[in-house]
């Protein structure tokens, strides 16, 4: 066996330590797409509203009607 | 105004940090996976098996740290109708409902080999698995009415009620002498850890921490730009040509 199959199969919990792992790294970077493609999306929900205001933008637009 | 005043401010404010804490959780991360699965020793007892724990514990740390962020954050929202406030608990719920997940999975996979089991009804594993519905319960609340702001109210008092949960988790390992060890880190006096496995564990566990404020950040960012775009749309729905706007703009609090 080489070196590196030793290392993989860590002592023979390898079954058990690697997918503890890779279920982490798979959630992490879930996360992480899910709630930045959420914020882009909003973002360009917001533009797409300002830029239906013709004159009025922004945060004048709030001070006028909040 | 007043009521986006702060919002938008945290905005640009969660805009500027968030480079610095992703920043610090991937150099973090990379630390932690490095001595964690090289750098480090097989345990005595476990083996290779004890790796496990360096995502397994700050999983189950963070899962109790975002429930406590979500909680107090719904109770500043309750008390003072802070908008942000409740922004920050319904962006941390999800966040924490993903770790305690990870938390359960991990541990499994840790339990078969060193326990014989998945799964049992052990004190620490059932209030876990509690916390996860816990979880689940005020997501489903925030969505379950017409009006946001009854799912607000009612996912808000979830969360708080469901606090007591949190030192249940933290004490059951002392108070149920059942199959989960006791705590190795957060003991009064010196942690029973090694050194060379405390090192990886506090990095993993230092890194989940700014992962977790790196989402919630962006999280909240979201929720307030979502928030902006249900306002103009009232605004717009108020003062549309036809409709009798100025009776309902005028009535509108400044």
């Amino acid at each position: 066996m080489t070196s590196l199959a030793t290392y993989f199969s860590m002592g023979g919990y390898g079954g058990f330590v690697w997918p503890a792992y890779a279920l982490t790294a798979v959630v992490m970077v879930g996360l992480v797409v899910v709630t930045w493609r959420g914020l882009k999306a909003r973002e360009a929900e917001l533009k797409a509203l300002q830029e239906l205001m013709p004159g009025r933008r922004g945060r004048t637009h709030e001070a006028q009607d909040q | 105004m007043h009521r986006f005043a702060n919002p938008m401010r945290f905005v640009r404010l969660a805009a500027a940090i968030q480079p610095w804490t992703a920043g610090v959780t991937l150099i973090l991360l990379a630390l932690g996976l490095y001595f964690g699965l090289f750098d480090s020793p097989a345990d005595y007892q476990q083996g290779e098996s004890v790796r496990i724990m360096y995502v397994h514990v700050p999983s189950a740390w963070l899962a109790m740290a975002a429930y406590s962020t979500m909680a107090f954050a719904s109770g500043v929202g309750l008390v003072w109708k802070h908008p942000l406030a409740d922004l920050i608990a319904k962006a941390a719920s999800p966040i924490g409902a993903a770790f305690t997940f990870v938390c359960l999975v991990t541990g499994s996979l840790w339990g078969k080999p060193m326990w014989g089991t998945w799964w049992a009804w052990d004190a620490r594993l059932t209030s876990m698995l509690i916390l996860f519905f816990l979880y689940l319960g005020h997501m489903a609340l925030l969505n379950a009415f017409d009006d946001p702001t009854r799912g607000t109210k009612a996912a808000g008092i979830l969360a708080l009620a469901g606090f007591v949960n949190i030192p249940i988790i933290k004490f059951s390992v002392d108070w149920w002498n059942t199959l989960h060890q006791p705590a190795s880190v957060s003991k009064v006096g010196m942690p029973t850890i090694d050194p060379s496995m405390l090192l990886p564990l506090m990095l993993m566990g230092v890194a989940f921490t700014t992962f977790f404020v790196t989402v919630l950040l962006i999280r909240v960012r979201s929720e307030i730009l979502a928030a902006k775009v249900r306002a103009i749309r009232l605004n717009q729905i108020h003062s549309a040509p036809g409709a009798i706007s100025g009776e309902l703009v005028g009535e509108s609090p400044r």
